[in-house]
């Protein structure tokens, strides 16, 4: 069976993101919980140690890099706690990752209506 | 035996339920997406069910990649939501149904979905939000029953699968020894990509032809891969799989109470659609 071509800007959270992203996203999973949000809010770097982030995810964590933890194996749902954190929304997020300004975000958006 | 009196669909996007906290009904921004919810609210007040099926998916609440079930049945007796980690506020629990979701499980795995039971789920936005939406009382005046398809992480089950698995559980209700009135509800989509370089990737065209395809035309997704309904919808808009399960579990054409599409509420194109069963 023949994979098909990948779809652009598209990462497909399967098996192999989810080997490699597992210590990232189950760091950004106990973000469920305030004390643990807390806990990392104190000591960013304690925080990723406890949970073994390999040096890609802590990169990508210290520099809110959003693509960076995608490439790390973050999934966008387990991340999203994390963007909480920061105070961030969906718009921000998508500003972030495409490299616009949140207005021109926005706008993007808008201009499907 | 027991009656489905209909399939509801909605999109579940958490910024919904901080909205619904602040009051913003009426705000030009949320109007057109909550004004969609008055027609069906007045349905509901007609057809009154007595227990909904809600078929949607967690985003990392109740579970996470150590466990990852691709079909979960609640099996509790109250529903409990908690914290998501982004600061939406957290809802009253929902009463359950004890009987008719061992009904469910016995009936789904004599049909061969090997589904895995909870008899304690925490359930997010995906199962509070749309229950909010339907019935604004807090707590939700019925009780529900939640059914949870992954879309989490892949492999995800086939739109035909869930198709297949929507019958299931229509055939099942209607086996189910009990004069009680269901209805069933999908929630989730309908394009949208929160993700990678793609992010806020809409396809209306295709969010449109598949609405009309609930009506007349129930399986017609079930034509597309999961890899391309992720091309044509965003990685989210597979999502659409719950619509389809829930659609899947009143055979023949229905009649179409509502429907709104509304763009965008977040990053979503957000899709709304109450179907009677004739």
């Amino acid at each position: 069976m023949s994979n098909p071509p990948p779809i652009p800007g598209t990462t497909l959270f399967d098996g192999t993101q989810a080997r490699k992203g597992y210590a990232l996203n189950k760091m950004c999973f106990s973000f469920n919980s305030a004390a643990c949000r807390d806990e990392f809010v104190r000591d960013e770097e304690a925080y990723m140690k406890k949970f073994g982030l390999n040096e890609e995810q802590a990169a990508g964590i210290r520099g809110r890099d959003v693509l960076g933890l995608i490439r790390a194996g973050g999934n966008a749902y387990y991340l999203a706690k994390f963007a909480g954190i920061l105070g961030l929304n969906m718009q921000d997020i998508g500003a972030l990752q495409t490299g616009m300004t949140v207005d021109e975000f926005k706008a993007k958006l808008k201009a499907y209506a | 035996m027991a009656k489905i009196v209909g399939t509801l669909t909605t999109s579940h996007v958490p910024a919904i339920g901080g909205a619904i906290a602040k009051n913003l009904q009426q705000d030009p921004y949320w109007k057109p997406f909550f004004d969609g919810f008055i027609p069906v609210r007045q349905w509901l007040d007609e057809v009154k069910p007595d227990v909904a099926v809600v078929l949607y998916n967690d985003h990392g609440l109740n579970f996470f990649l150590d466990k990852m079930p691709t079909f979960a049945v609640g099996a509790a007796p109250e529903y409990h939501n908690a914290d998501e980690g982004w600061g939406i506020p957290t809802l009253a629990p929902t009463r359950g149904d004890v009987d008719l979701s061992w009904h469910l499980i016995n009936k789904l795995v004599d049909r061969e979905f090997d589904i895995t039971t909870c008899q304690e789920m925490l359930v997010d936005h995906a199962f509070t939000i749309p229950l909010k939406l339907f019935w604004p009382q807090s707590p939700c005046p019925i009780p529900a029953v939640p059914v949870c398809i992954n879309t989490v992480q892949f492999p995800l089950p086939s739109a035909k699968r869930c198709y297949a698995f929507g019958q299931a559980i229509g055939d099942a209700i209607r086996s189910w020894d009990s004069d009680k009135k269901v209805v069933v509800i999908g929630t989730g989509g309908l394009s949208h990509q929160l993700d990678g370089e793609r992010a806020g990737f809409i396809n209306k065209d295709f969010d449109l032809k598949f609405m009309e395809s609930m009506v007349h035309d129930p399986a017609w997704a079930t034509q597309f891969s999961i890899h391309e309904l992720v091309e044509k919808t965003g990685t989210q808009g597979v999502e659409l799989l719950m619509w389809l399960a829930a659609r899947a579990a009143v055979p023949g054409t229905l009649k179409k109470v509502h429907s709104n599409y509304h763009i965008p509420i977040s990053n979503t194109a957000s899709g709304l659609m109450a179907l009677a069963t004739v």
